[in-house]
């Protein structure tokens, strides 16, 4: 990933910055700087909005051929969640046994390691997820 | 060392990967006795970071919810120092990511700080000046690690990985920060030349020119400035880079087990170097009562040492409402690795291909 595209998602990698449309009030993520269902109301329209990091998870699956990025996580879990915004994120589900995983189950989001460039180069942070207790008493 | 002006800590909260290995385990390598090992350096396991969680993903998790725990927004936040000898770039701070994970940049100012096991409690020390002096409303000191021995070495047996994030500032605060002092000098007891990945140590004279002279003159320092006597503290945090040395230190200078034990988490989850004494600190905190008398010693090779006599305040009980993990639940749930797969997540060993 190019250095000036990396910077440029920081803001949505680390706090999961999207935007809403005030005309229809529907939240995207990533940003949208206009609405496609709003088209021209929504122009100078859409505001900043910050994900709180939490939802439920969709659906998830266990990849077992892992991304060369990947591959001292292998096999890992990744999931579709449901934010409480209303949008949806893909990412991976980390410290939990893919028994315990299940759909509806609630999650949070938490800052890990995405990848880096190479050894020497940049390192890529931002959201993976974790079951919402598990680092809640019952 | 007194502020000018009341400071102390508003919010705190620390974090600590899920992974353990037991010295038993790494002796089973290496030919050595690793149980025996683990009971001398009283130590039943140590914590190890997920291959996707290093310096920066911990001083995060730590950070939001202790800006959480303060009632504040990241915003809030006019400086943020991380003390580590682990950050993920030797150029390149760790500081300004965790602010902007917070949101609590650009207009503020952030460093890292290394100082071996105590650049944490330096960061305590530079933000308990700057609020007191009034440059600053809040400032963030977080001390983290994950820290790494070579394979074999009897540092392998105790290198953990975790941290803890302060807020400090001088309004509603959960304790205020009474006194600090240090002590100072060029001892080389351990280091790592720029470049190498594994540190080295002078064994045992990591112990009584190094560790004990300065844990003890500083604390005697502090009390002498204090005018308290151990027994005028409920608690008290040493530096524990094993179980061994906090209680040897404690017993020599007249504080007793049931004062170190609530702060002494190295047994659990290893030394955490500078995530070690902000860690035992926390977990003082999160059963501490309103009134009672912390003191708190870092050490840090090198060689340094700083302490600080702390008091808890009324706010401490709103703790106990908070979502927010105290270290209990960040240090239980703990999920055991073979040697084989430490080694792959501590990047001893590549996979092809």
């Amino acid at each position: 990933m190019a250095i000036p595209r990396f910077w440029r998602e920081i803001r949505q990698r680390y706090k999961g910055i999207g935007s809403t449309c005030n005309a229809c009030g529907k939240m995207y993520f990533p940003p949208r700087d206009i609405c496609p269902e709003c088209r021209r109301e929504s122009f100078h329209n859409m505001e900043e909005q910050e994900l709180e990091g939490r939802g439920e998870i969709v659906t998830y699956t266990k990849v077992h051929e892992p991304h060369p990025e990947f591959k001292d996580l292998s096999p890992y879990i990744m999931t579709i969640v449901e934010m409480e915004e209303g949008v949806r994120l893909t990412g991976h589900i980390v410290d939990v046994d893919f028994e315990d995983v299940e759909r509806g189950m609630e999650v949070e989001a938490s800052m890990r390691k995405l990848g880096e460039e190479s050894e020497e180069g940049l390192i890529y942070y931002g959201y993976k997820f974790w079951p919402i207790d598990t680092h809640r008493p019952e | 060392m007194k502020t000018e002006k009341e400071v102390g800590i508003k919010g705190y909260a620390g974090y600590v990967p899920k992974y353990r290995i037991t010295p038993k385990e790494i002796g089973d390598v290496w030919g050595k006795d690793g149980e025996a090992m683990g009971k001398g350096l009283r130590i039943e396991q140590k914590s190890v970071p997920a291959p996707d969680e290093d310096v920066v993903t911990i001083s995060t998790q730590a950070a939001k919810w202790a800006i959480q725990r303060a009632g504040i927004k990241g915003n809030d936040l006019d400086a943020i120092y991380v003390g580590s000898e682990s950050h993920p770039y030797a150029v390149k701070p760790t500081a300004t990511i965790v602010a902007a994970s917070l949101a609590a940049s650009p207009h503020m100012t952030a460093a890292d700080y290394e100082f071996a096991c105590k650049a944490g409690t330096a960061a305590f020390q530079t933000c308990m000046g700057m609020v007191s002096s009034g440059m600053i409303k809040n400032g963030m000191a977080i001390g983290a690690d994950t820290s790494q021995g070579a394979p074999s070495d009897a540092l392998e047996y105790s290198a953990g990985a975790g941290g803890a994030a302060y807020v400090i500032g001088s309004e509603d605060l959960l304790a205020t920060i009474e006194r600090t002092c240090s002590f100072t000098t060029d001892t080389p007891d351990f280091w790592r030349r720029e470049g190498e990945k594994y540190p080295q140590h002078g064994g045992r004279f990591t112990g009584k020119p190094a560790y004990f002279k300065h844990v003890t003159t500083c604390t005697e320092k502090l009390l002498e400035e204090t005018g308290k006597e151990p027994e005028d503290y409920d608690y008290a945090v040493f530096h524990q880079p094993n179980g061994k040395f906090p209680m040897k230190a404690a017993k020599k200078m007249g504080f007793s087990k049931e004062q170190i034990e609530p702060g002494l988490l190295v047994p659990k989850i290893g030394n955490t170097y500078s995530g070690a004494v902000p860690l035992g600190l926390a977990a003082t905190l999160d059963q501490a009562e309103p009134g009672d008398n912390i003191l708190v010693t870092s050490y840090g090779s090198g060689a340094g040492a700083d302490s600080f006599d702390i008091k808890v305040t009324e706010n401490i009980e709103k703790i106990e409402e908070q979502d927010v993990p105290k270290i209990e639940d960040v240090t239980t749930g703990e999920e055991y690795i073979s040697y084989a797969v430490y080694a792959k997540y501590r990047d001893k060993i590549h996979g092809g291909g």
